[in-house]
């Protein structure tokens, strides 16, 4: 029997822009269970972060609708006050963020950062250093008690995310948020980085959210894939699912615009168009459908239904456009054969 | 990095020669000299010249500055002509050093406490009421002239909430300044007080914008991600980091410590160095000149190299190895 983790249901968000509420997560359903990777992918814009902030609950109180609920092992998240918060980040949930450079203080030792994440939430803590030493040798650093004096400018940009696993991991929680944990490293040290979170989660059996808009990673780390847009989930699938028999227009169009997957001297597949403004969002319809020009208006505006479709157990999709959806001109896999 | 500190040092003695050239010419060019207005109204030109004479004033500049340096580089800087006629310039400014020293140094840390509560509170309080008065106090003392504002603060310790001594200070030539110490330091105050208002403005605006830029930075959200609470954020992560520009000034505060207040203490007739100055201007008494100036010109190279020495300390990215 699977045990849940993370039980997310009809989560929306709405920031304050110009005195109005803008909708920028619409009822986003998901569930993570212990030692699971659910990966989040989709564009920029399309409410990723949104969603994780909101899990973590570090959107700006004073700006920020949530609604819905978040439960976190069975304690609700949504509605918890700010000191409530406090104690739960980083010791149930700890996060992994893009920009690892930027994601720690310039002015602080390797070692007392890490050391932070402990003393926050166990001020009698002893050993306190012997524990962070043990924590860098964890995520692979060996020459953990030179590393704990230096500063983030000494270390490369991998030896950097690995000190963010390091804090993120400090307290053992039970969730771990890797917020694009690869994208800001060259493409040897995100192999590292990806077997080492691939490693964590094993050993400590650790459910964890991935967010990324890189496939590769997806294929490569995730059990199964929720494909957001606009604010909405559009797909959710098991991973080999996903891949091998994929539904939701945009699904396909991203998969489609995959460089890896286009033969040299081909042209690389563009999704037109972008994702709508805030302000210019309608989630009773299917949005990304006004970014298909071949679709006549009656399909782009036909409502949609809140639930998502059933394909199989492991896969649902959002509206009915996948059972009749063709790109206009054939793919160039169906060329060639 | 003593190294480094050496080399600046080092670095400072022909820059200090320079400086010493360029305020003895200038001192030398002003028109008039100590004499001249100093006298009965009776005296002929001939007293005058051999007054001029005595004092070596008729020689060319050059060779007044040959033997000047000479006397400089065993001490002595020279007796004045004027203001405290026939003292050792040494020993004048030994006097006042005090005087300006207290009443800097108080004025530095109600700067610095100052500004640092005030952009605090307007950052953590962003667009709201008191954020907003904080901006329009600090726009306004910034916005009248220091002069202007000299006078309502002295209108306002003398009729309204007379606590402090409004002029002077305690002492007079026969005394030490330590001789009361607490006295004395009161007479500092309301200057000092007047001083930090109105310079409070410029490190207000700069750490308040810092503030709100450090807020937004990735390393905030990392620190609250650990589950520090927003107020330790701001003490342990974000203050700091917003103070390093700031940091790269406060070596010149420090210095400028002992540079003393022309107006401030012209105002409040505060017998400090700035004033020594003013009064020395006037009567062209050259010796004390090129003394203060020379202070002020060390003053300023050593307020460089501080600040630096300040700012490698707080960020470890500019250290040299």
């Amino acid at each position: 029997m699977k045990e849940k983790l993370l039980d997310a249901k009809d989560v929306s968000v709405a920031f304050k822009i110009a005195g109005e509420y803008q909708t920028a997560l619409h009822k986003v359903n998901l569930s993570i269970n212990r030692g699971e990777v659910l990966a989040l992918v989709g564009e920029s814009g399309s409410g990723k972060s949104t969603f994780a902030m909101s899990v973590m609950g570090l959107h700006n109180p004073e700006q920020t609708q949530v609604t819905g609920s978040i439960k976190l092992n069975d304690n609700e998240l949504i509605g918890l006050t700010e000191r409530q918060f406090d104690k739960y980040r980083g010791v149930s949930v700890g996060m992994i963020f893009q920009d690892p450079l930027s994601s720690l203080n310039p002015l602080m030792k390797i070692g007392d950062q890490i050391a932070e994440a402990i003393t926050v939430h166990d001020k009698q803590s002893k050993e306190v250093k012997n524990r962070v030493q043990q924590l860098l040798l964890d995520v692979g650093i060996v020459d953990a008690k030179r590393v704990s004096q230096q500063y983030p400018h000494e270390l490369s940009g991998g030896m950097r995310q690995r000190v963010m696993i390091a804090i993120a991991l400090a307290n053992e929680p039970d969730l771990i948020i890797a917020d694009e944990p690869t994208t800001a490293l060259d493409a040897t040290i995100q192999a590292q980085i990806l077997d080492l979170i691939k490693e964590i989660q094993l050993k400590k059996n650790a459910g964890i959210l991935l967010i990324t808009h890189d496939l590769g990673v997806v294929a490569e780390m995730a059990d199964s894939v929720n494909v957001m847009y606009a604010g909405q989930i559009v797909e959710q699938a098991s991973v080999e699912e996903l891949f091998n028999n994929p539904k939701h227009p945009y699904t396909r169009s991203l998969l489609r615009a995959d460089p890896s997957d286009v033969n040299p001297g081909e042209d690389l597949y563009a999704i037109p168009g972008t994702v709508p403004a805030l302000n210019d969002m309608d989630h009773s319809k299917d949005l990304f459908l006004q970014r298909v020009p071949w679709l006549n208006d009656e399909v782009v505006n036909a409502p949609v239904s809140e639930e998502l479709q059933k394909v199989n157990a492991q896969h649902y999709v959002r509206g009915n456009v996948w059972k009749t959806f063709e790109f206009e001109e054939p793919v160039n896999n169906e060329e060639q054969v | 990095m003593w190294q480094t500190v050496l080399r600046r040092v080092l670095l400072m003695i022909p820059q200090l020669i320079l400086v010493s050239i360029l305020v003895f010419m200038l001192a030398q060019l002003m028109p008039g000299d100590p004499f001249y207005g100093n006298l009965n109204p009776n005296s002929d030109l001939a007293t005058i010249e051999r007054m001029r004479h005595a004092a070596g004033l008729d020689l060319p500049w050059y060779e007044q500055y040959i033997k000047w340096v000479g006397n400089v580089l065993h001490g002595d800087l020279g007796t004045s002509y004027v203001v405290n006629k026939g003292w050792a310039v040494t020993r004048i400014i030994g006097q006042r050093i005090w005087p300006t020293l207290s009443m800097g140094i108080i004025a530095a840390i109600l700067t610095y406490f100052l500004a640092i509560t005030q952009a605090l509170l307007a950052a953590r309080n962003e667009n709201k009421l008191i954020d907003r008065a904080l901006m329009v106090w600090n726009t306004m003392t910034s916005a009248v002239p220091s002069i202007v504002f000299y006078f309502i603060m002295m209108v306002l310790f003398v009729y309204i909430i007379p606590i402090f001594p409004i002029s002077g200070t305690g002492i007079d030539d026969s005394q030490n300044f330590t001789t009361n110490f607490f006295g004395n330091l009161s007479y500092a105050f309301l200057p000092a007080l007047t001083i930090a208002l109105f310079s409070t403005n410029s490190i207000f605006q700069y750490l308040r914008s810092n503030l709100l830029d450090q807020q937004a930075q990735d390393y905030v959200r990392t620190a609250r991600a650990k589950g520090v609470q927003i107020k330790d954020v701001f003490r342990k992560h974000i203050l700091r980091n917003a103070f390093l520009p700031i940091a790269s000034g406060i070596g010149y505060s420090i210095t400028g410590v002992l540079g003393g207040a022309i107006f401030a203490e012209t105002i409040f007739g505060y017998p400090g160095l700035g004033a020594l100055f003013v009064q020395a201007l006037s009567g062209r008494d050259y010796t004390v000149i090129t003394a203060l100036m020379l202070l002020q010109g060390f003053l300023a190279l050593m307020g460089g190299l501080l600040s630096d020495i300040i700012s490698a300390w707080v960020d470890p990215r500019i250290r040299v190895k």
